[in-house]
């Protein structure tokens, strides 16, 4: 069935402002603790120029299904709460504008490649698990905390800031795990956030975890299984480009860089 | 805890034609080199085991090389021919872009962020790998079939 938006229906258009366009969205549902139904549910919504997927996805909740469920929090590309397929494609709700789309009709889908919650939230435990796996943090002998001066700093030059910043960009919002072939098939492949992220540390001249980092994804569900089919760096939002960080870090494990 | 069911796409991840349109012609090359890469395997074996037949006297092996002497012989060996070529061109690539030279340098990103690894260059690369596989496929016909 398709719910009318109340903003687009005649009787109350004189008290709202109208928009002048619309689109269908179809939302996909399920609620896999429950049973395994799986059906998409229709709503006519209003647009405009800037509404995003996730200000339409909003507009459903509030005005006629308030049960759909989603995740979000910054609605700017920040938090990395609020990726999911739309249209197809894999993108962060927030950050995807529905006039830039180019369809009346804009399905959105929860993410390939991870369990499903319910409706469009998906499990991040395993890419947590990963992230955490290749220790994402400055690793020292010794500590910002000194015994004379009190507080010092781990000093940083911007010429090495440069190195990784485009690394720590990474919002962990998961769509590159989502994309990745490797993922499809493989349940215990690192994925390339996790990798990107150690390409990060490693980078950052401060670090001194190297050794630990490397032996971490030098193992048989790590690193080498990336074949580089790109398909992370074409979905990240945040041009973290992780098959870059990939490539570069297998550099350290052939000896290439050191 | 969440059920496990539909946390992985499996074999459609890998061979839905949609994922190319999707992803790019980077993902057809990653496809592309699994496939020729097991096609090659599987050809190879039965490559030793077809010129073994060289043991069993001239008669035997002049029988088995007439397997590929017909019109499906001839393009299953064009079919090889096109696997050999684009496995090797694009195994080349993946093997300089796996060093970590050609996939671009780390920078501060900017919007809308285009990623550096995924480029101009590689997607040349293998356009001109499968330009080669299938200039090789058709002189191979054209030798096999006049
Ligand atoms: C000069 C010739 C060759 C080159 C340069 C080459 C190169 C490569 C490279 C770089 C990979 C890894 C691709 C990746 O990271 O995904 C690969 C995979 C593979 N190759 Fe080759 N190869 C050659 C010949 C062969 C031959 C003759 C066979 C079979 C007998 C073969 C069978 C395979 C298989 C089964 C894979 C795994 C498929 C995959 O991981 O996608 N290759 N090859
Ligand atoms: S690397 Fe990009 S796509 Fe992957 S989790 Fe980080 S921000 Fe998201
Ligand atoms: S709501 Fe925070 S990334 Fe979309």
């Amino acid at each position: 069935m398709v719910t009318i938006h109340p903003k687009l229906s005649n009787e109350l258009s004189q008290t709202v402002v109208s928009s002048t366009k619309s689109v269908k969205l179809k939302i996909k549902r399920s609620n896999p603790n429950v049973n395994s139904d799986e059906k998409f549910d229709e709503f006519v919504v209003p647009i405009e120029k800037w509404t995003t997927v996730l200000d339409s996805l909003l507009d459903v909740k509030s005005y006629l299904d308030h049960s759909v469920g989603i995740r979000y929090s910054c609605r700017q590309a920040s938090c990395g709460s609020c990726g999911m397929k739309i249209n197809g494609k894999l993108g962060l709700a927030c950050f995807t504008k529905i006039s830039e789309l180019d369809s009346d009709t804009v399905t959105v889908e929860p993410m390939d490649n991870y369990p499903v919650v319910r409706d469009l939230v998906v499990n991040f435990d395993r890419m947590i698990n990963n992230h955490k796996k290749i220790m994402p943090y400055v690793i020292r002998e010794d500590s910002e905390i000194d015994a004379e001066s009190g507080v010092r700093e781990f000093l940083q030059s911007p010429k090495n800031v440069e190195k990784y910043i485009q690394f720590s960009n990474c919002i962990k919002c998961g769509l590159c795990n989502s994309a990745c072939p490797t993922m499809a098939m493989d349940k215990s492949f690192v994925g390339p956030q996790a990798l990107a992220q150690a390409y990060r540390y490693i980078a950052d001249d401060r670090d001194k975890g190297k050794n630990k980092r490397l032996k971490i994804i030098d193992e048989s569900h790590g690193i080498w299984r990336c074949h580089f089919a790109g398909s992370c760096s074409q979905v990240c939002p945040k041009g973290v480009d992780p098959a870059m960080g990939i490539q570069l870090l297998r550099g350290y494990l052939l000896g290439i860089r050191d | 805890m969440e059920r496990e069911t539909g946390a992985r796409e499996g074999l459609k991840g890998w061979l839905h034609p949609g994922k190319i349109g999707k992803f790019g012609i980077e993902r057809l090359a990653w496809l592309l080199m699994r496939l020729t890469g097991l096609g090659l395997l599987a050809y190879f074996i039965g490559h030793i085991y077809e010129t073994s037949h060289i043991l069993d006297g001239k008669a035997v092996w002049d029988k088995s090389l007439e397997m590929t002497q017909t019109t499906e012989g001839h393009l299953f060996l064009a079919l090889v021919i096109g696997m050999c070529v684009f496995h090797t061109g694009n195994g080349i690539r993946l093997l300089i872009a796996q060093m970590g030279y050609g996939i671009g340098k780390a920078e501060r990103p900017d919007y809308p962020y285009k990623p550096q690894s995924i480029n101009m260059k590689g997607k040349a690369c293998i356009y001109a790998t499968l330009g080669m596989a299938a200039l090789a496929m058709w002189y191979g016909m054209a030798v096999m079939f006049t």
